[in-house]
């Protein structure tokens, strides 16, 4: 069928006739749309920022590559390229046996660098290592069995506890806010289509005539599915603004009052959040007016 | 041209609303059903506007058998019949203009084509002063010509009418009355349903009487059985 511009703006202009039609139920809508909306930003915030908080701690995690007595400097940079070429790795650093033991005696005798004195020669002359950090915690284990199988290498330290509890928790986050969403999601598709249910009978005698004068499903159909947009649309929009604002403030709120949270958690820029969280939202809001019409129409308005 | 060949119509176990009627109306009649209520005159209705589908028989409108007519094709199909209600069925929340409006583009018409096409409608029927009036503020005899202008606005062959003085007084049934016949004058078929038989007797034309879900008489002149 060859839609004119004239039926589609017939449709939007119906579609928001229909939500001041019956504002009780649209409020409602839109209500619950940004209360879900709200909540989804929320978590999704929190996840993303507890996600930027793991990665930085994450980035600290790493592994502590020893060698074998007697070791050549020309081995030890042969390990390091093969270290280096490893996809897992983000990067590695050579601390030598001298640069060990001036950190040593920086953290240990600090103030008495007399006591050092004593040794004559250095005493952590075999503790040459390589620090390497990880693009991803969670191939810490795997990356270590295959390290301590290089030839000339003697020790390798890992801090597996600490990386597998990151993963691990940052899995769990991941999972319950999805699941909370979901809910949430298929509460907000009830409600519009509650609405859309009681747009349509109210204008079923409207609905009766379109079809008797012969108007095409497409037209009899398409402003509930506006209807179901716009309020998906308006939902999603309070939410962001209000997210934003909170958001803006909540940062220096707590970086003012709650120095160690602010230290602790890692905030990401606003913009850097809501790049990806507008369109997100918009599209979600969106889409959950289009499913709640679509099967509200599907089940209510046989044509 | 308007065809039923044994069109029967059941709606459940019990007496048919129509038992094996046999129909013909040319093009350009004007036609006057009569019958009580319940005797299936209002079913014929439904089943020319294919809102219902014969149980038995099939029924044919220029030469289209309805019974063959997709859904996807309805809408197409009903655009070629106008059809008037005993209670008007008018949009309340639109204005006269509007109402008419409506039908133009409900089909997708050009506002420019909406523009110059409902004035005339109105001005045929007589309410072109009355243009921005809301339903509520006209008379029934008003309310029923902006429903006939609707009706004709998108120039249909065939214009139905269900009991379209139902709800009149006599002044006004009669005005309805005259406003049909210049339609049907111009070309239209008209059908219409009626128990007015006074009408029906003065207007003489032709006149087909139902009892039962059954033709008793199908008479030319404005004739019809009336026993009872």
């Amino acid at each position: 069928m060859t839609m004119r511009i004239n039926t589609f703006f017939y449709s939007i202009k119906q579609g928001i006739k229909n939500i001041f039609r019956n504002k009780m139920f649209s409020l409602a809508s839109i209500a619950t749309m940004a209360a879900c909306i709200f909540l989804f930003g929320l978590f999704y915030i929190v996840i993303v920022s507890f996600n930027s908080t793991v990665r930085s701690i994450e980035e600290g995690v790493s592994v502590t590559v020893f060698f074998d007595k007697g070791i050549s400097d020309a081995e030890m940079t042969e390990i390091g390229k093969k270290l280096q070429a490893r996809e897992e790795v983000s990067k590695i650093e050579f601390i030598s046996a001298e640069q060990a033991w001036k950190d040593y005696k920086k953290i240990y005798f600090e103030g008495r660098e007399e006591l050092a004195q004593g040794f004559t020669e250095n005493p952590l002359a075999n503790s040459a290592h390589y620090q390497v950090y990880l693009k991803d915690v969670s191939k810490q284990e795997q990356l270590v069995r295959e390290i301590k199988a290089i030839a000339g290498v003697r020790e390798v330290k890992d801090s597996t506890q600490v990386a597998n509890t990151l993963t691990d928790f940052n899995h769990l986050i991941g999972y319950v806010s999805a699941g909370m969403i979901l809910i949430l999601l298929c509460v907000a598709v009830f409600l519009i289509s509650n609405t859309i249910t009681v747009g349509i009978s109210v204008r079923r005698e409207e609905i009766a005539i379109m079809k008797l004068i012969g108007a095409t499903d497409y037209l009899v159909r398409a402003p509930f599915v506006v209807e179901g947009v716009i309020i998906g649309l308006i939902g999603a929009a309070i939410p962001l603004v209000v997210l934003y604002f909170m958001y803006q403030k909540i940062i220096v709120y707590i970086a003012d009052k709650f120095n160690f949270i602010g230290s602790m958690i890692s905030f990401m820029p606003v913009h850097s959040v809501f790049e990806t969280l507008i369109p997100i939202s918009v599209a979600l809001g969106a889409g959950i007016g289009l499913l709640g019409s679509i099967i509200t129409i599907r089940k209510h308005l046989r044509v | 041209m308007i065809k039923l060949e044994h069109v029967s119509k059941s709606y459940s176990a019990g007496t048919p609303a129509l038992n094996d009627v046999n129909l013909e109306i040319a093009d350009g009649e004007f036609v006057f059903i009569v019958g009580d209520s319940g005797s299936g005159k209002s079913t014929l209705i439904r089943l020319l506007l294919k809102e219902l589908e014969p149980s038995e028989g099939r029924v044919m409108i220029n030469g289209k058998v309805l019974g063959k007519i997709k859904h996807k094709q309805l809408p197409k199909f009903r655009r070629k019949i106008g059809v008037v209600f005993q209670d008007f069925r008018l949009l309340k929340d639109r204005n006269v203009f509007d109402n008419v409006a409506f039908a133009q583009k409900v089909v997708g018409e050009p506002n420019s084509r909406i523009k110059k096409q409902v004035p005339l409608m109105l001005s045929m029927v007589g309410l072109a002063a009355k243009y921005r009036s809301y339903p509520k503020q006209l008379s029934g005899g008003e309310q029923q010509r902006v429903a006939i202008a609707r009706a004709l606005v998108n120039d249909p062959d065939i214009l139905l009418a269900d009991e379209p003085t139902g709800n009149l007084d006599n002044n006004n049934a009669w005005e309805i009355m005259k406003l049909l016949e210049e339609i049907n004058s111009r070309g239209t078929t008209v059908v219409v349903v009626t128990h007015n038989l006074e009408i029906v007797k003065v207007m003489k034309k032709r006149v087909i009487t139902i009892k039962k879900g059954t033709i008793v008489s199908d008479s030319k002149q404005g004739d019809y059985d009336d026993e009872d």
